[in-house]
C-alpha cells in the first residue's frame, strides 16, 4: 500500500567511509550544500524551539517583544537625561542600537550551544551539521522578528515617518545573518571541542557592550572614532543603523563588516572541513 | 544489492577532560585504554573489525555492556567516523538506536511524524500521507493528536518503530529498547521485520536477549571489549549462553 503512495529512490544510497582517504573536502561541501537544500527542517525545529520555551504562556513570544520594549524605554529616559540628549531624538537611537545589539548578542551565545544541544539528534542520525547550525541561525531570525517591528514603533512615536533609504538596511540584516551563520558554525564547533569558551565568549559579548557604541554615540569618541571599525559588532551594527537614522552607512563601515564576515567564512569552513569528522565525538 | 562491508574499522574515543596525570596513569594500566600520537587518552571502542554482511541476513550483535554493540551501529549509521578502516553501506539506513532522538516531546504524534519525514527529506505532502498509515500500525488511535509527552513508554516505542519502518529501509539498524513493546506489539512488530528481510534487507540488532536471538536472526556477531570473539550462525554463537 505504501509502495505506491511513497517513491522510492530510484539509485540505491551508498554510505562509503575510508580513514586511508578521508576526502573530507567533498563531505564538508556536501553537508552545507545538504543543509541548505533541506532549509525545511531547521526552520521547523527553530520554530519549534521558539514554540516550546513559550508554551503555555499567554503573550507567548511576545515576552521579548515586552521586555524588549521596557528596555528600551527605560534606558531611552535614563541615558537621555544623563548624557543631556532629548528624548525625541535620543530614544530613536536607542531603540535601534539595542534591538541591534540584542540580536547581535543573542546569536553569539546562541552560537556556543549550536552543536551541543543538538546532541542527541547528532548521536542518533547522520544528518548534515549545518542543519544545526541553520536552526541556531533561524531560531535568532525568529527572535529578531518579534523585536525589529518595534522600531517602526518607536519611530512612529517620535514623529519619524519611513523613508526609501531604510531599504538600504535589508542589505545590511542580510549580512548579518550570513555572519551569524559563520560564527554559530566556527563557535559551535570549537564550545563543543572547549567547553571553556562559551563562558568567556558570554563576557566578551558583555564587555564589547560597553566598548561598542551602543547606548553612546560614536561622534563621542571624536577623531578616535575611526578605530570603530575594527569592532565587529560595530560596523555589523552600523550596516543596519546606518540606512535607519542616518540615510545610509558610511563605506569603512561596509567594507570592515564585509571583511569581517569574509574573515569568519573562510575561518568556519577551514576548521568544518578539517574537523567535521570529529564531531560527533566532541558533543 | 543491498550489503555491509567492513575492513578494518577502528574507532575510538578521546577522552577530553581528564586532567590529573595521575589518574591518566591509573587508567592507562587497564587495556582499553592508551595514549595517542596527539597524547590525549582514548578509549579503543572498536578494533579492527572485519565483516561483511549479505543481504537477506539478520544478524545480532550481543556483548556485554560497553563491548561496543551501540558504538558499532552508530557507526554503520555513519555517525561515527572510523579512524582506520574501510566502511561500505549500501542500501537506504533506517536507524532506530534512540526511541526519543528527534521526537518534539510537546508535539503531538502527528506533528511528530512530519517531523520526522523532513528528518528523512521527504515533503511535508509525502509525510503527511505516511500519517495514516503510521497511526494504523502503532495502535495509537486518537493519542495520535495528543503530544507525545504523555505518552506511556510504550507507546512511544510504538510509535518510533512504526515511524521508523515505514519507510522500509533496506538496512535496518536496531538497538533493543524497541522489545519494550507488549506482547500485541511484539508479534506485529516481528511480522513487520519478517517482511522487511524478506524483501533481500539486511537487519542489525544490538540486543541481551538471546530468546530475541535465536528466534530473530539468522547470524550473530559476539564482541567483546570492541572486538569480534565469535561470529556465526545464531544457534551456533548463543549456545550455552
Amino acid at each position: 500500500m505504501l509502495d505506491q503512495s511513497l517513491p522510492r529512490e530510484v539509485a540505491t544510497p551508498v554510505y562509503r567511509f575510508d580513514a586511508a582517504t578521508p576526502r573530507r573536502r567533498d563531505a564538508a561541501v556536501g553537508d552545507l550544500l545538504t543543509g541548505f537544500r533541506r532549509w525545511r527542517l531547521p526552520a521547523a525545529l527553530a520554530w519549534l524551539d521558539l514554540r516550546n520555551r513559550y508554551r503555555g504562556s499567554v503573550l507567548g513570544p511576545f515576552w521579548m517583544t515586552l521586555s524588549t520594549a521596557a528596555m528600551v524605554f527605560g534606558l531611552g529616559f535614563l541615558y537621555s537625561n544623563l548624557l543631556k540628549v532629548p528624548l525625541p531624538e535620543y530614544l530613536p537611537f536607542v531603540a535601534v542600537s539595542l534591538i541591534l545589539w540584542n540580536v547581535i548578542n543573542q546569536i553569539a551565545n546562541d552560537a556556543c550551544t549550536s552543536l551541543t544541544s543538538a546532541e542527541g539528534i547528532i548521536r542518533q542520525m547522520p544528518l548534515p551539521y549545518s542543519v544545526h547550525v541553520l536552526r541556531c541561525v533561524f531560531r535568532n531570525v525568529l527572535i529578531a522578528a518579534h523585536n525589529l517591528p518595534l522600531i517602526l514603533l518607536v519611530f512612529l512615536v517620535c514623529g519619524i515617518w519611513p523613508r526609501a533609504a531604510w531599504l538600504a538596511a535589508l542589505p545590511g540584516l542580510a549580512l548579518l545573518m550570513v555572519n551569524g551563520f559563520f560564527v554559530a558554525l566556527f563557535l559551535g564547533m570549537l564550545c563543543a571541542r572547549f567547553r571553556d569558551i562559551g563562558p568567556i565568549v558570554g563576557s566578551a559579548m558583555q564587555l564589547l557592550f560597553f566598548l561598542s557604541p551602543v547606548l553612546w554615540k560614536p561622534e563621542l569618541l571624536g577623531p578616535r572614532a575611526e578605530w570603530l571599525l575594527l569592532n565587529p559588532a560595530y560596523t555589523l551594527m552600523e550596516v543596519v543603523r546606518g540606512p535607519l537614522l542616518d540615510g545610509g552607512a558610511g563605506f569603512g563601515v561596509w567594507l570592515s563588516a564585509l571583511v569581517f564576515t569574509g574573515l569568519a567564512a573562510v575561518v568556519a569552513i577551514v576548521f568544518f572541513v578539517r574537523f567535521r569528522g570529529r564531531i560527533a565525538f566532541w558533543v | 544489492m543491498p550489503h555491509i562491508a567492513v575492513e578494518g574499522v577502528t574507532i575510538e574515543f578521546p577522552l577530553y577532560h581528564i586532567g590529573a596525570r595521575s589518574l591518566k596513569k591509573r587508567l592507562l594500566a587497564k587495556s582499553r585504554l592508551r595514549q595517542d600520537e596527539g597524547n590525549r587518552v582514548v578509549v579503543a571502542a572498536l578494533r579492527e573489525l572485519d565483516f561483511r554482511i549479505e543481504a537477506g541476513e539478520r544478524v545480532a550483535l550481543i556483548g556485554h555492556n560497553g563491548a561496543g554493540k551501540t558504538t558499532l551501529l552508530r557507526t554503520l549509521a555513519g555517525v561515527y567516523q572510523p579512524v582506520a578502516g574501510r566502511l561500505e553501506v549500501v542500501g537506504e539506513i533506517g536507524s532506530l538506536i534512540d526511541p526519543a532522538a528527534g521526537m518534539d516531546q510537546e508535539s503531538t504524534g502527528r506533528e511528530n511524524i512530519v517531523l520526522r519525514g523532513l528528518f528523512r527529506g521527504l515533503s511535508e505532502a509525502q509525510s503527511t500521507a505516511m500519517a495514516d498509515a503510521i497511526g494504523a500500525f502503532s495502535d495509537l488511535g486518537e493519542f495520535l493528536d495528543v503530544p507525545v509527552r504523555t505518552y506511556s513508554a510504550g507507546m512511544q516505542v510504538r510509535l518510533a518503530f512504526a515511524m521508523a519502518t515505514v519507510m522500509e529501509p533496506q538496512v535496518l539498524l536496531m538497538d533493543e529498547w524497541f522489545l519494550a513493546g507488549d506482547a500485541a506489539f511484539m508479534q506485529k512488530a516481528r511480522e513487520k521485520l519478517g517482511e522487511l528481510v524478506n524483501d533481500a534487507d539486511i537487519l542489525v540488532l544490538a540486543t541481551h536477549d538471546m530468546a530475541i536471538v535465536r528466534e530473530w536472526c539468522t547470524r550473530a556477531i559476539r564482541l567483546e571489549a570492541g572486538r569480534i570473539v565469535a561470529d556465526g550462525p545464531a544457534e551456533e554463537v548463543t549456545r550455552g549462553m
